[in-house]
């Protein structure tokens, strides 16, 4: 069992969760957060070079380093891990956005706990994108969820019993509908007379769900993952729990949680429904269609800084599921483009809202101003999320964009057009909330005369941003890079096997 | 006669050794060494555990001409039965010997043991004349436990309450069995299937509403449900988590019992309809009861109502995967509930506060309490990786076996947004212990070494029993 690489994401979780067990003091409870979550990145890099490696020596199987463990035997589940180009990169985005977490709350108080409950989380993403067998990344998908709860009642802010319990219930909603959807599955995975299976790549294989049964599993799973991917209607726990969380955490609910929607859209709705994602998808592109524009319209009247990004990530995220919904090559690369990029800028924008906010002790952007003058550090970097944010060409958010766009418009029906358009002039919406951000924060006269004593960042909040700021910096330069890394995922050839038009 | 069908009777009969031990000793004893009551009847019923496990019945052996029967499945669940009772006597031990139950405690043992007889009796009886013996055996003894607080008001209250609901249950369950004989001649469960065969008609519709309302007011299923929070919350917490574990459990066995074997084959035309409506009742309401709930046996009261629902939908399969996620379920739930009314029981001997207010702020002065108390209500809520996730999932599974109609994924959807409703009150415990703060909160205390003991036993089924997945094989493997 330990021989396969992907088991250890799982394991070093755990055995930090261990090691915090023993901490007696902050240093080692710190080193013990970095130190692992340094080692989870550096492993899932070197994956990602030999999985390069291995794609261009001709590996031509769908998941590499598959194994499956047995586990209850009588049902079929197994402990089944696998991972490709997609499931790699969002192995790399969440363990730098642990690092970087880890350093953004340098100084939180109860340490031991917070980091508890912090790996538990992280244990349960690291489990969902290593599994491809539906039972244990449903068992990781809620692991993931629940620590959320304490996070937030904890040691968030402001209305945090209500963000708190508001989140956890909606996406457990969204959970029980998936729970029906992959019991489902199960119980139709494979022809009559074979034994049913709860693994990704035998489902796809053996593409057995009947039409009449896809038609109503597929809107059970989109919807199960919808949630988390914050799609309207079910969006609304995102602006409230990511306002009351602690920096962190929402650097990692809205970084990479969210990108659990997506992903889990893409992985088991689409990937082993595909007749019914081809027939339903107009539906859902409605939906995702109306957050991409509502989220946008919603941050430019928001005065709160939190609030104004978490709706900004409600339009973001709506943009993956819409891409994916486009079922073509070009629009769903995109989508895992802006996937990373929506996960590294959103935490940077989170990390330095959670630096401001613990400077001034406010984030109603009317009560603040000239930042620039005083925070000079900070303001830059915040600048620079910004830019990201509304598609500066030379950062990641420009090539994911730019990506989608094309992709989607490659579908010449008016229907899809139309969306198209109207999901495009969410751009310029974009720019109008970063710009109104930008202008009213960072420059102008100072606000409050109390700010001018206020200090620029340390050396731990330098590490975090810049680091964050490195990684978007590089999505921006190198995009072929990540290109190659998911195409083979989304080669025609793949999408003609399994039925996507 | 034949005596050596009396060996089939091997678990029964230790139970009665055990309690005949206790029996004596508690009635011989100098008044000096009768505090060593509640260790000698704890550790008789951990070796009770043990002799349970040893007998291997390979094939189902009969005695009594048929009216008793025993098998792997019926050992199992006796056995769990046993588990449960060995915790709920570990962690009453300190309660027991305290100032006002001290004078008494022999009773409270010999009372259990011999109500765990009757469920034993219920489990295993082939034979409706058998099974009201059983039926009876654990119910009257019951009301004595739940009055065994007699100079409280709500005990007494609660008590009456149970008699009451008791003989009334048991009148109608007997009303339903005498349509049922009149119709078919014998009491055999065998007799009576092959004797109904193919005669569904208005009178035993009739019986079988009887014997389920019968059965719903035993496992507090809505409507009958309106007993279980006076009673819980009246009767001390060692009888409430015995009736809230024990008595549920053993009951659903019985339940499935009686619907398979004897009725087995109206499923379609008769009472698959009334159970999916009793399922649905008692999911729902129970939940919405207990959001509103604030003193703790209420709460835990009205949550075993929204479990036993649970616990029925596993019934719905009606296939091997059914039974064994129903024994399994129950396996969950005895550790999980248990663990939850350990702490309660721990918090309320050393304080004797029972109110969700004052677990506020629990976690800054009792951590380990609040952990405890945080895994039984995840496990109760079917949060992984915790026991009681897998439990839950294994119901759903088995309730949707094979070809399942589109009504019962409806069913199963009820259920499941059920789980979110449950996932709320249970959190609110969780919130009032980790989040809120208190200006008062309950003093750092040592709970005493039984209780901790009991509470690790808990702490490690809700953490091993759904991860290792021994447990639901081997009870698989049992039933098919």
């Amino acid at each position: 069992m330990f021989s396969n690489i992907l088991i250890y994401f799982v394991v070093i979780p755990v055995v930090m969760l261990l090691g915090l067990f023993l901490c007696r003091n902050i240093k080692q409870i710190r080193a013990v957060a970095v130190t692992g979550s340094v080692v989870l990145t550096a492993l899932s890099v070197w994956l990602l070079v030999d999985y390069l490696a291995l794609r261009a020596a001709g590996a031509t199987d769908p998941m590499l380093w598959v194994d499956s463990w047995q586990w209850f035997a009588p049902l079929n589940i197994n402990l089944a891990v696998g991972v490709d180009g997609i499931s790699i990169a969002m192995l790399i985005l969440t363990g730098v956005i642990l690092i970087t977490g880890s350093f953004a709350s340098w100084e939180i108080p109860q340490p031991k706990e917070f980091f508890l409950w912090l790996i538990l989380l992280s244990t349960g993403v690291y489990g969902f994108f290593i599994s491809i067998d539906l039972f244990t990344m449903f068992m990781f998908y809620e692991v993931a969820l629940i620590p959320m709860y304490l996070l937030i009642g904890v040691w968030g802010s402001g209305n945090k019993n209500y963000s708190a319990m508001k989140l956890t219930l909606m996406l457990m909603g969204g959970s029980a509908f998936l729970m029906l959807g992959l019991i489902g599955i199960y119980y139709h995975s494979a022809p009559a007379g074979q034994p049913l299976t709860w693994n990704i790549l035998e489902i796809a294989q053996n593409d057995a769900i009947s039409h009449g049964w896809q038609t109503f599993l597929f809107p059970m799973t989109f919807v199960g993952f919808g949630v988390l991917g914050a799609m309207f209607p079910f969006h609304t726990w995102s602006p409230d729990g990511h306002a009351s969380a602690p920096t962190a955490v929402s650097m990692l609910h809205a970084g990479v949680l969210m990108k659990l929607g997506g992903y889990g859209c893409f992985r088991v709705a689409i990937y082993l429904m595909p007749h019914a994602a081809n027939e339903l998808a107009w539906i859902f592109l409605i939906l995702t269609g109306i957050s991409v524009v509502y989220g946008a319209f919603s941050a430019c009247v928001q005065n709160d800084l939190k609030y104004i990004n978490a709706y900004s990530s409600v339009s973001h995220c709506g943009l993956v599921l819409f891409a994916i919904l486009m079922l073509n090559t070009t629009a769903m690369t995109g989508a895992i483009m802006q996937m990373l990029s929506h996960g590294l800028m959103t935490a940077l924008f989170f990390a330095l809202i959670g630096m401001i906010y613990g400077r001034t002790h406010t984030r109603d952007i009317r009560e603040m101003g000239g930042m620039m003058q005083i925070l000079p550090y900070l303001s830059v970097c915040y600048v620079i999320a910004g830019m990201a944010s509304l598609g500066l060409p030379g950062l990641s958010g420009f090539v994911a964009e730019m990506t989608i766009f094309v992709g989607s418009f490659e579908h010449s029906d008016l229907f899809h057009r139309v969306f198209v358009i109207v999901a495009c002039s969410s751009i310029v919406t974009t720019a109008v909330y970063i710009l109104r951000v930008v202008g009213k924060l960072l420059y102008g006269p100072v606000y409050d005369q109390h700010h001018m004593t206020l200090t620029d960042a340390k050396w731990w909040e330098r590490v975090a941003t810049a680091g964050l700021i490195v990684c978007v910096a590089g999505i921006g330069f190198f995009p072929n890079f990540f290109v190659d890394l998911i195409k083979f995922t989304f080669s025609p050839e793949i999408f003609t096997v399994i039925g996507l038009n | 006669m034949d005596y050596s069908q009396f060996l089939a009777l091997k678990q029964e009969i230790g139970l009665l050794i055990v309690f005949l031990l206790v029996f004596l000793y508690d009635t011989f004893c100098s008044p000096r060494s009768a505090k060593a009551v509640p260790m000698i009847a704890t550790v008789l019923m951990g070796v009770l555990v043990a002799w349970g496990f040893c007998p291997v019945v390979k094939a189902p052996e009969t005695a009594f001409a048929g009216m008793y029967v025993t098998s792997p499945v019926m050992v199992a669940i006796k056995n769990i039965l046993n588990v449960g009772v060995f915790i709920v006597l570990i962690q009453s031990v300190k309660w027991a010997n305290s100032e006002f139950t001290a004078v008494r405690r022999g009773e409270f043992y010999e009372l259990i043991l011999l109500t765990l007889l009757g469920m034993y009796l219920m489990i295993s009886s082939r034979h409706f004349l058998m099974f009201i013996i059983g039926l009876e055996t654990a119910s009257l003894p019951l009301c004595a436990l739940v009055a065994f607080d007699k100079h409280r008001y709500e005990s007494h209250e609660a008590a009456i309450k149970y008699v009451l609901t008791a003989v009334f249950s048991s009148a109608i369950l007997l009303m339903g069995l005498s349509f049922v004989y009149g119709l078919a001649g014998t009491l055999y469960y065998n007799g009576i299937a092959g004797a109904l065969a193919g005669r569904m008609g208005v009178m035993l519709s009739v019986a079988l509403a009887f014997v389920m309302a019968g059965f719903g007011f035993k496992l507090s299923l809505v409507p009958f449900h309106l007993w279980t929070a006076d009673v819980y919350q009246g009767a001390p917490t060692s009888v409430t988590s015995y009736l809230s574990v024990i008595s549920k459990g053993s009951a659903a066995f019985a339940f499935l019992v009686v619907l398979t074997q004897v009725f087995g084959q109206f499923y379609a035309q008769a009472w698959e309809w009334m159970l999916y409506a009793l399922i649905i009742l008692t999911i729902t309401v129970g939940n919405l009861f207990a959001i509103r709930q604030t003193n703790m046996k209420r709460f835990l009261a009205f949550s075993s109502i929204s479990q036993a629902g649970y616990i029925m939908l596993a019934i719905i399969g009606d296939n091997d995967m059914g039974v064994s996620a129903l024994m399994f379920y129950t396996l969950v739930y005895v550790f999980s509930n248990l663990a939850a009314f350990g702490v309660i029981g721990a918090i309320e001997n050393a304080t004797g506060k029972v109110d969700m207010t004052d677990y506020n702020g629990l976690y800054k002065t009792n951590p380990r309490l609040s952990f405890t108390m945080m895994l039984a209500m995840f496990s109760l809520a079917g949060i992984p990786p915790f026991a009681g996730f897998f439990s839950k999932f294994f119901v759903f599974t088995a309730a949707l076996n094979g070809t399942a109609s589109a009504a019962l994924y409806v069913l199963v959807l009820i259920a499941l947004i059920n789980t979110i409703i449950s996932l709320y009150y249970y959190l609110l415990v969780v919130k009032a212990m980790f989040i809120n703060e208190s200006d008062s909160p309950i003093a750092t205390f040592r709970s005493a070494c039984s209780e901790r003991l009991g509470m690790w036993i808990c702490v490690a089924g809700i953490i091993g029993l759904g991860i290792v997945s021994y447990f639901y094989d081997y009870l698989l493997t049992v039933v098919a």
